[in-house]
């Protein structure tokens, strides 16, 4: 075992070792050394064939608000149909498709992909490693991710576009009523995008759990770090229910299989079963990295740490849990028996107790420290706001009674909107406002910062808010018109003017964007005083990570030990190398080979994709796609003759 | 909410960079018991409001059983088939998008779907149901107060999700019954050419082949049955009100006004559209 923390360990390194080590060596050598063990060619090439954590963490976060783009601006041609009621601008079948779009676009390319992207960039650096475990995996997740998403716009924009709804019941989108080959592309974009979640879910866990650097035991975990955690593993037993069924329904479509067939013994409600079972964990994969997020800047904010650590975690982990607990509620009026649907109420208002407490401990935090408004903390705030309302309304629509009433009517957008656009995109803003200067380099405006702030908080509550009360009133959802009577025109016209704010405080954010990519001021290593690790390297980080693993004696690493964080020595530098540490007490064990880059995670994933896409028009595509499939593994994973693992 | 504006504004500001807070624990145990009691004080409110839910549901399901009067309603893509069954098979009323329900009487509403899923909502009488392929249901519904109750399909069912509406008439018992006998009898037969002219094109130009009216040879189930369609407030699941003007513009071309819709548009002349539109006009 050479990788023991501490400076006495180097010198106990016998000669005759293997590679060049970085006992002892000198800065600049050692940057020299790394930089060249670590480096991503130039190039196109390069381009293709990285596998660092930073650049495709941040690939997965650019491609994932291309597609919030996307999906926001089909939400902005809904509005403008909706403005007045029963308008000519958009058609049923356009509008169903844009409705389609938008959902499926948000939720599967759009925000489990950033929570992924954030994960992939963040977790090595704050646990301080120098990429994440399976780092080809990484890459492969990456094109196949890209392929899903590129190919249901494509298919959208030959007017292939999926239009049964995010949700894609059967038999709307089954082999009788679905249209043309739209809900097969539905499907097998689920496919492709559930692949590439699953390879990040594994690559989270393996890294959290056999990467951390030395000291970091399992209470010294950063909050946001346990919180992907427990995103990996619910995405890990969620995922695979909507695979199962988006691959029964294209089964049923191309195959002639019956499962969703009533006339042949099939069962319709089973597609809702597995949908929901994966549906609604899936709002939680987006919300507890969300909690993460705030869990990670508050801190920092209000110059403490976070109150309850332990509780939090417990927290987290009961959401988790209770999240697989809860589907039915989606399905309350199908008609089951009473009893089990109390079961569900019961369970599904439980949920609402562990997330109360992280609230109650963030207020503690801010209670007991100096909160400092910074862009990041207004978008905490403005998190906590609109969650609580969100919270409030998903307990009315727990009870049985009440979501009878209002289920699938707008009321029920107006509570999802609170919860995911509260819940997880105002952190998620914040977040990049947090973490800008981190990956670029430079801070983000801070003037601008507060308008997109305000804009977005003041637009979003005009927006969702109003829904409630068309909710209430009767409107119901997935409507692409209403009649004149109703009486809803006007406050839809003042949801619709709404909207736009909410879209130039999106327009400036971008706007920020852009400009503190080339005039933002320089940020310096830690800008804002934080205290967890990925600040103790340089903005932006060294494709390396670190140049000298950090060793952990503290829950918040850089406020216990400002000036000098303690090193571990012994690590090759001529070759990509991890530590490998125990899951509980993160006591060193091996000196683990990290992958390099390889163009074959790319030629793999296009095989793949290939042979997806085939699947949509016949079946065999899948028999004559498993021959490239296999080559490209069979390349990728080809033997080294080196060997593994060392002591 | 309060707390946190209380904890925002009670706390002095402190500068980015500014060192970490001491942490005092004596205060950190204050925090703790406040948290705690929050918390305890949530696990209460929530028991008690599963337990109110728990005992609404249970009292939403006690109506059923003392209903005086079925009704099955079939959804379809995109309207609403309703019977009326009677003492006798033969005497079953069909029409379409309209229920009329005596008031105060609890009313068994029995659901189906022979395409895909719908869900039958009338919000100012109570919750949802869907209608599954597969998976008969039902509801008990009472209208307290006489009126006109609109209602709407719920679940997403395609094209004309937002034009699938039904109407639910509550009225007096009497009312009620004298509605009942009149939709029992036939289709009222054409009087005058242009009725006549109308029903004949009606029977030969394929109306027949999907609608259903009842004393003539029109006999098809895959439309909504006309035998008095007139004494309908609404066509195509309310999507126009029922004029002459309305009615003919909707033979005329259904797709304009409801794209998707499954009624195609059937060449006729102006003449015979005309007449058709008077034929039908008169189905009181």
């Amino acid at each position: 075992m050479s990788g023991i923390a501490g400076k006495a360990v180097g010198q106990k390194q016998e000669k005759g070792l293997k590679g060049i080590r970085d006992t002892g060596l000198e800065e600049a050598r050692l940057h020299a050394f790394l930089a060249h063990a670590w480096q991503t060619p130039k190039g196109l090439y390069g381009w293709l064939v990285t596998v660092d954590h930073k650049l495709i963490g941040r690939r997965y976060m650019v491609t994932a608000f291309l597609f919030l783009v996307l999906a926001g601006l089909s939400a902005l041609a809904m509005r403008f149909q909706l403005a007045t009621p029963e308008a000519g601008h958009i058609g049923p079948d356009f509008y169903n498709q844009l409705f389609t779009m938008h959902g499926t676009t948000m939720m599967f390319l759009f925000a489990v992909p950033i929570m992924e992207a954030f994960a992939i960039y963040l977790v090595p650096l704050m646990i301080g490693t120098r990429n994440v475990a399976f780092p080809r995996l990484n890459a492969f997740s990456y094109w196949v991710y890209l392929s899903g998403g590129l190919m249901i716009w494509i298919a959208f924009a030959f007017d292939t576009g999926a239009d049964a709804g995010w949700f894609s019941y059967v038999p709307v989108a089954g082999p009788e009523y679905g249209i043309g080959k739209r809900p097969d592309f539905w499907a097998q974009m689920v496919t492709y995008t559930e692949v590439s979640a699953l390879a990040v879910a594994v690559e989270i866990i393996a890294t959290v759990f056999k990467q951390r650097a030395p000291g970091m035991t399992l209470d010294r975990i950063p909050l946001y770090v346990w919180s992907v955690l427990i995103m990996a593993f619910v995405i890990l037993f969620a995922m695979p229910a909507v695979m199962v069924s988006s691959t029964m329904l294209i089964l049923d479509r191309l195959v002639g299989t019956k499962f969703f067939d009533p006339a042949a013994g099939g069962d319709v409600l089973l597609w809702q079963h597995l949908f929901w079972f994966f549906g609604h964990p899936e709002v939680y994969i987006i919300f507890i990295p969300a909690t993460g997020f705030v869990s990670a800047i508050l801190p920092t904010f209000v110059r403490r740490p976070v109150f309850g650590y332990l509780g939090i975690v417990l927290s987290l982990i009961a959401i988790g849990l209770l999240s697989f607990g809860l589907w039915v509620h989606h399905m309350f009026a199908t008609g089951l028996p009473q009893l089990g649907e109390s079961f569900f109420t019961a369970s599904s208002m439980m949920i609402a107790i562990p997330s109360g407490i992280q609230i109650f401990c963030w207020i503690a935090a801010i209670w007991g420290g100096r909160p400092i408004f910074a862009t990041p903390m207004l978008f905490v705030l403005g998190f906590i706001f609109t969650f609580v309302i969100g919270g409030l309304t998903g307990v009315m629509v727990a009870s049985v009674p009440l979501d009878l009433q209002v289920h699938d009517t707008y009321f029920v957008v107006a509570h999802l909107h609170y919860v995911l656009i509260g819940g997880a995109v105002f952190p998620l803003l914040g977040a990049v406002y947090y973490w800008f200067p981190k990956i670029t380099g430079r801070m983000l405006s801070e003037r601008l910062g507060r308008w997109n702030f305000w804009l977005v908080f003041i637009g979003f509550n005009l927006t969702f808010f109003p829904m409630h009360i068309l909710g209430l009133q009767g409107m119901p959802r997935r409507v692409y018109t209403y009649p004149p009577a109703s009486g809803w025109g006007e406050m839809n016209l003042f949801v619709s003017v709404s909207s736009l704010v909410v879209f130039a405080g999106f327009a400036l954010f971008f706007l920020n964007v852009l400009l503190s990519l080339r005039g933002g001021s320089i940020a310096g290593d830690n800008p804002w005083g934080a205290s967890t690790l990925e600040w103790a390297t340089t903005s932006p980080p060294p494709s390396y990570d670190f140049s000298r693993l950090p060793v952990v004696r503290h829950r918040e690493p850089l406020w216990d030990e400002p000036d000098t964080l303690p090193v571990v020595e012994g690590l090759r530098v001529d070759a990509r190398e991890v530590l490998a540490s125990t899951v509980a007490d993160a006591v060193p064990q091996l000196r683990q080979p990290s992958a390099g880059n390889s163009i074959w995670p790319l030629l793999s994933a296009i095989a793949v994709g290939g042979a997806f896409l085939g699947s949509i028009y016949t079946p065999w595509a899948v028999v004559w796609g498993a021959i490239p499939v296999s080559i490209s593994f069979i390349c990728w994973f080809w033997p080294k003759g080196e060997p593994e693992d060392e002591e | 909410m309060v707390t946190m504006a209380m904890a925002l504004f009670h706390r002095r500001r402190a500068r980015a960079g500014h060192p970490p807070l001491r942490i005092d624990n004596h205060r950190e145990r204050r925090f703790g018991r406040a948290v705690v009691g929050a918390t305890a004080s949530t696990v209460l409110i929530l028991a008690a409001l599963t337990l109110t839910s728990f005992f609404a549901g249970r009292s939403v399901a006690s109506l059923s059983g003392t209903a005086t009067l079925t009704v099955r309603i079939t959804g379809h893509q995109w309207w609403w088939e309703i019977r009326y069954p009677g003492d006798n098979p033969s005497r079953m009323i069909v029409t379409a998008n309209e229920i009329h329900v005596p008031v105060g009487e609890p009313v068994k509403i029995k659901l189906d779907s022979p395409d895909v899923i719908h869900s039958f909502w009338v919000p100012a009488l109570g919750g949802k149901r869907d209608l599954i392929p597969g998976r008969p249901s039902e509801l008990t519904l009472i209208a307290d107060k006489p009126g006109v109750y609109r209602g709407q399909c719920a679940e997403f069912c395609g094209y004309q999700h937002a034009h699938m509406a039904i109407t639910v008439i509550a009225e007096s018992r009497e009312a009620f019954d004298m509605w009942r006998s009149r939709q029992d009898a036939a289709a009222a037969a054409p009087v005058g050419d242009e009725e006549r002219r109308g029903q004949q094109a009606f029977l030969s130009t394929g109306c027949a082949l999907c609608h259903t009216v009842r004393g003539t040879p029109a006999n098809g189930t895959i439309g909504p049955d006309l035998t008095h369609l007139a004494s309908r407030r609404a066509l195509a699941a309310d999507t126009l009100a029922m004029t002459p003007g309305a009615l003919a513009a909707w033979i005329a071309d259904p797709q304009s006004t409801k794209p998707g819709a499954k009624m195609p548009r059937v060449a006729l002349s102006a003449d015979d559209l005309n007449a058709v539109a008077t034929y039908l006009g008169s189905l009181e």
